[in-house]
């Protein structure tokens, strides 16, 4: 099929994905009102019909199927021409995949959280698969304007999920904090997509990369717009000096949010990052790249040096996912083919590794929030060997090891790196990742090496039918990815083929 | 015996064997019972080993490249294959692997009483990713093993060590990860060089031996791979992590650490550091820097070693030496040192290894590694005390031992082309006596005084049947070294020679080497 959006319909037909998800996301939050799930009320509980919510986290699984399936579609659609608003290419479908991915992960390790702190499951899972809808739209842009929409109903719909849970103050704290800074990043992108339109007389980055290149935008507007989206999209990506709302928003969120937050709306963000930059500003390489070096390389060493100092697991994985938006700023700062490529290859493994992880903290956790201290995990792999096993897995793969996709994802940023000589930047990249080694390895540490001080049974989170599945799927993926990269190589690879004139 | 090897094809398919079947192993140790999962470990890893020695054979001296080659495409996108091969240099680390990973299983028995199914696994995941270190010829799966075998090592120490034992795992890991990160921007450049250069990705390792570097690059990656292997030999002034490492360590865990984890380093020089940057390796700095570090870890580890207490930390610094002796042989680029640092690596292996084994069987009787605990055992442990004493003269270096050999070459390699840091390397030898006999005299001889030494049994017969082939071992290369030399000669001259013969036929970016430093 082909398209070439000379009528309205084609652009139904090419936001096919986004308007599936939005009509499941809007349906089950019609479903959880109309049922039995309103208010998640004690008295629920005797109820044989009561599910906890479970049968809304199944509907809202079967809507990212069918947005997964209409992804699949797309994949065989052509477009023509490059001007429209929304993109039907691989970078866009590769990263809708990995929204899919992080959404249905999410759910899945979401069911027994959301029934033991009884939070209504209808808008917990809609607002899941209404901002996973917004981040899809974000990945296909080529209209500032769109990328703008995008974003906003993608945070509304995570800033309501950080707040979800209304009893525990720290989500409500996390959530306001998150809302406000939130806020404050979203008036600089918006103030540099005017500079940008006023620079260039276009939102259309095809139209602005043209007028950048023949030289026909006035330099300083632009120079200014570049640099107030730079210092948009690095909100959201939290690359230090921008990141101070993570660490506290992480912590405060529910855990499942958390992990949902810190794969898939920094995919997000960066997937239009890299978009706006290799496709508008190419021409101007020379103008941004110094600011994206030193960001890689400041957020890299201080999100690093910052975890080593965290006991509390969640905030460790906050800083974590900090450092791994380093990593991935590198990509941005190299811009080339295999930096693009390897950075979306990298955000595969990284949903994986990082809800993976997160899976497992909620488990540790078990009565909500309680048990997130890096002491809580002592002996904890002797414990449950096979979740044990898991959680180090998740880690050593968070961590850049060999036979993990963790590595293969690192190694692919750093070949991008290399194609662009940024060498410093690698040395960076590597000296900062044996930093990470140890409080990665803290909590193996933590697992296997030392003995609880009290007795305490297996958790029974890990029984339930919809966590295995996620951490099968997050394991099994990882060492497939570690052991055997070729086809997600192969993929990543033509994904960004045609993306942007890619710098030599 | 080569035509039953022909006729069973076993060059086709042993290297893959000796990678594979450790790693099927896992699967078995995990899925038998806890109380026979030693047992299992024990017939498996034996199996491999005497699968392993059809190496002797097979092996074809006349064949100074790889031999029993075999490449299949891994990556394709990044050139990547799963290749293996075996040369006169790895020809035998990969026998000592084997070799060591059973006899340490073996020696574990007593040792390791908690969690043995996961322990058994973990010996024999570091043992496919060791043999995998030795018989990679892809720079990109090499680096994959080399690795690969920090995290089953992290946790032999960390979970089944000593007091210290958390401390000395992540110093371990830390050391080693920082090292090999750097050689990895290193690869890095080479595989970027290399595909500047041939125009399609590729991590072959004779791929990247044609890439004919500047002067100035050689330096720069020298220094980033010999960062790498310097950490992992250990290299003065990178050692501390090893004593720290030993000490905690399990004994089957120092055992292998000793044997096969060091030998690692001193590896990746000959086949990397050498041959890929034969420019920087040859140029007189660089090779005063790596003799001098030679000399002062054989010399100042001596002295340290000769104060210590602990009987196992004592052990552990002269590792730190004998180590010195290796770097030495090898810069001094002459085929008699790297002979010697190749006979000294085997040599350190079988009797390092087995002084660990020993002072296990000590530790395992009376709970203590300290010297002053122990006196005139001899009396009451005739054969500990005699394979102690075999084992403790190898270890110094004593003629008719494999030691002797080792630590001969590798001096006289070293004098030929540097005899003043020959000499003062002498001095080593006579230090090894001066660490070693008294050890050796205050725990066996002396006088037998504390009543719980007149406890101490002598072998059983599973610890004898451990000693036994090592003691044999140590003894017959001391007295008929030609077999081992001679299949290593054909491969090391190839290295010398490509070090010195790049350095003949260019001998102007060697000065210009010169002047790029002096800017």
């Amino acid at each position: 099929m082909e398209l070439d959006f000379s009528r309205q319909l084609h652009y139904w037909w090419a936001l096919l994905p986004e308007i599936v998800l939005c009509i499941a996301g809007m349906f089950v939050l019609v479903a959880g009102v109309s049922g039995k799930h309103a208010s998640g009320a004690p008295e629920d509980e005797g109820d044989p019909s009561f599910s906890g919510g479970a049968d809304l986290g199944w509907l809202a699984l079967v809507g990212v199927l069918a947005a997964a399936m209409a992804n699949g579609w797309l994949s065989g659609v052509h477009e023509v021409g490059n001007t429209s608003m929304i993109a039907i290419d691989g970078f866009r479908l590769f990263a809708n995949w990995i929204f899919l991915l992080a959404a249905a992960l999410t759910i899945l390790i979401s069911f027994g959280y959301v029934y033991r702190q009884r939070l209504q499951a209808g808008e917990f899972y809609g607002l899941i698969l209404l901002a996973s809808a917004g981040m899809m739209f974000m990945a296909g842009a080529r209209d500032l304007m769109v990328i703008f929409l995008g974003l906003e109903v993608m945070s509304v719909s995570v800033y309501a999920l950080t707040a979800f849970n209304r009893r525990d103050r720290k989500s409500a704290e996390a959530g306001l904090k998150y809302f406000l800074l939130g806020a404050f990043a979203t008036g600089f992108l918006l103030y540099g997509i005017a500079l940008v339109y006023g620079s260039t007389g276009s939102t259309n980055i095809a139209v602005i990369g043209t007028s950048v290149a023949d030289g026909t935008a006035s330099p300083r507007l632009l120079a200014v717009g570049v640099a107030l989206l730079t210092i948009g999209f690095g909100f959201k990506v939290s690359a230090v000096p921008f990141h101070m709302w993570t660490p506290d928003v992480y912590e405060g969120a529910p855990a499942p949010v958390t992990a949902f937050m810190s794969a898939s709306v920094k995919a997000a963000a960066f997937v239009a990052f890299m978009r706006v930059f290799v496709i508008a500003f190419h021409a101007v390489h020379e103008l941004w790249y110094p600011l994206l070096w030193w960001l890689a390389a400041l957020t890299m060493v201080a999100a690093n040096l910052m975890a080593l100092a965290q006991s509390n697991v969640k905030r460790m994985l906050a800083y974590s996912s900090i450092a791994h938006a380093g990593y991935l700023l590198v990509a941005v700062t190299a811009a080339n083919e295999n930096a693009a490529a390897g950075m979306l290859f990298y955000l595969f493994v990284y949903t994986l590794m990082n809800i993976g992880a997160f899976a497992v903290v909620i488990g540790v956790a078990e009565h909500g929030e309680e048990k997130l201290q890096i002491e809580d995990y002592s002996g904890f792999g002797w414990r449950q060997p096979l979740v044990g096993v898991a959680l180090t897995i998740f880690l050593l793969s968070l961590a850049g090891f060999p036979g993990t996709g963790g590595f293969m994802g690192k190694f692919y940023l750093l070949q991008g790196a290399a194609d662009s000589q940024l060498w410093y930047l690698m040395i960076i990249l590597v000296l900062t990742t044996v930093a990470s080694y140890w409080y990665y390895l803290r909590v193996a540490w933590y697992m296997w090496m030392r003995d609880a001080d009290s007795y305490a049974a297996p958790t029974t989170v890990f029984s339930s039918l919809p966590m295995q599945l996620a951490l099968i799927v997050c394991v099994s993926l990882i060492l497939f990815t570690g052991l055997f990269p070729g086809p997600a190589i192969d993929f990543a690879h033509a994904s960004v083929a045609g993306l942007g004139a890619w710098t030599p | 015996m080569t035509a039953f090897l022909d006729s069973i094809g076993y060059t086709n398919w042993v290297l893959h064997a000796l990678i594979w079947l450790p790693a099927l192993g896992i699967a078995l140790v995990l899925a038998s019972e806890e109380s026979r999962a030693k047992t299992v470990a024990f017939w498996w890893s034996l199996a491999i080993m005497i699968l392993s020695l059809g190496l002797w054979w097979a092996f074809d001296t006349s064949e100074p490249g790889f031999q029993m080659v075999s490449t299949r495409p891994w990556i394709t996108a990044w050139g990547v294959s799963y290749s293996l091969g075996l040369d006169g240099i790895s020809l035998f680390m990969v026998m000592l692997t084997t070799f060591s990973t059973s006899v340490a299983i073996l020696g574990s028995f007593n040792y390791i009483r908690r969690h043995e199914r996961a322990f058994y696994a973990l010996m024999l995941l570091l043992e496919a990713g060791v043999v995998g270190v030795f018989v990679a010829t892809d720079v990109f799966l090499f680096y994959v093993f080399f690795e690969l075998t920090l995290v089953p090592m992290y946790f032999i120490v960390g979970v089944w060590g000593g007091k210290r034992r958390i401390y000395a795992a992540i110093k371990f890991f830390l050391y080693t990860a920082f090292g090999s990160l750097l050689m990895l921007v290193g690869i890095l450049y080479l595989f970027w060089r290399a595909k500047n250069l041939l125009g399609l990705p590729t991590f072959a390792y004779e791929d990247f031996l044609a890439i004919g570097l500047t002067g100035r690059e050689q330096l720069w990656l020298f220094i980033a791979f010999a960062l790498a292997f310097s950490v992992k030999v250990p290299v003065f002034p990178l050692h501390t992590w090893l004593p720290d490492a030993h000490v905690e360590a399990p004994t089957p865990g120092s055992v292998i650490l000793a044997a096969v984890l060091l030998k690692m380093g001193t590896y990746g020089f000959i086949r990397f550091l050498l041959p890929l940057f034969p420019e920087a390796a040859r140029h007189p700095t660089v090779v005063a820097t790596m003799l001098v570090l030679g000399v002062i870890g054989i010399v100042y580890t001596a002295w340290v070693a000769a104060v210590q207490p602990d009987a196992k930390k004592l052990v552990a610094y002269t590792s730190v030496a004998h180590m010195g002796f290796v770097v030495l042989g090898i810069f001094a680029l002459t085929v008699n040192g790297l002979q010697g640092g190749l006979i000294v690596m085997i040599s350190h292996g079988l009797s390092t290894g087995a002084l660990f084994l020993l002072l296990g069987m000590l530790y395992e009787r009376r709970h203590t590694r300290e010297i002053a605990d122990f006196g005139g055992l001899a009396r009451v442990a005739p054969w500990l005390a005699t394979a102690f004493v075999i084992t403790a003269l190898a270890s110094i270096g004593l003629p008719g031992t494999s030691g002797f050999i080792g630590e001969f070459l590798a001096l006289l390699g070293t004098f030929e082309t540097h005899p003043n840091i020959a000499i003062v390397a002498t001095l080593g030898v006579i230090f090894a006596a001066y660490y070693m006999l008294p050890m050796v005299q205050r725990v066996f001889f002396n006088k037998l005084e504390v009543q719980e030494n007149r406890e101490v049994f002598d072998l059983s017969g599973r610890e004898l049947a451990i000693l036994a082939p090592l003691c044999a071992l140590m003894i017959w290369i001391g007295w008929n070294p030609t077999p081992f030399l001679e299949r290593m000669e054909p491969s090391v001259r190839a290295v010398i020679e490509r070090v010195e013969g790049v350095a003949q036929a260019a001998e102007q970016p060697s000065d210009e080497l010169l002047t790029e430093e002096a800017d």
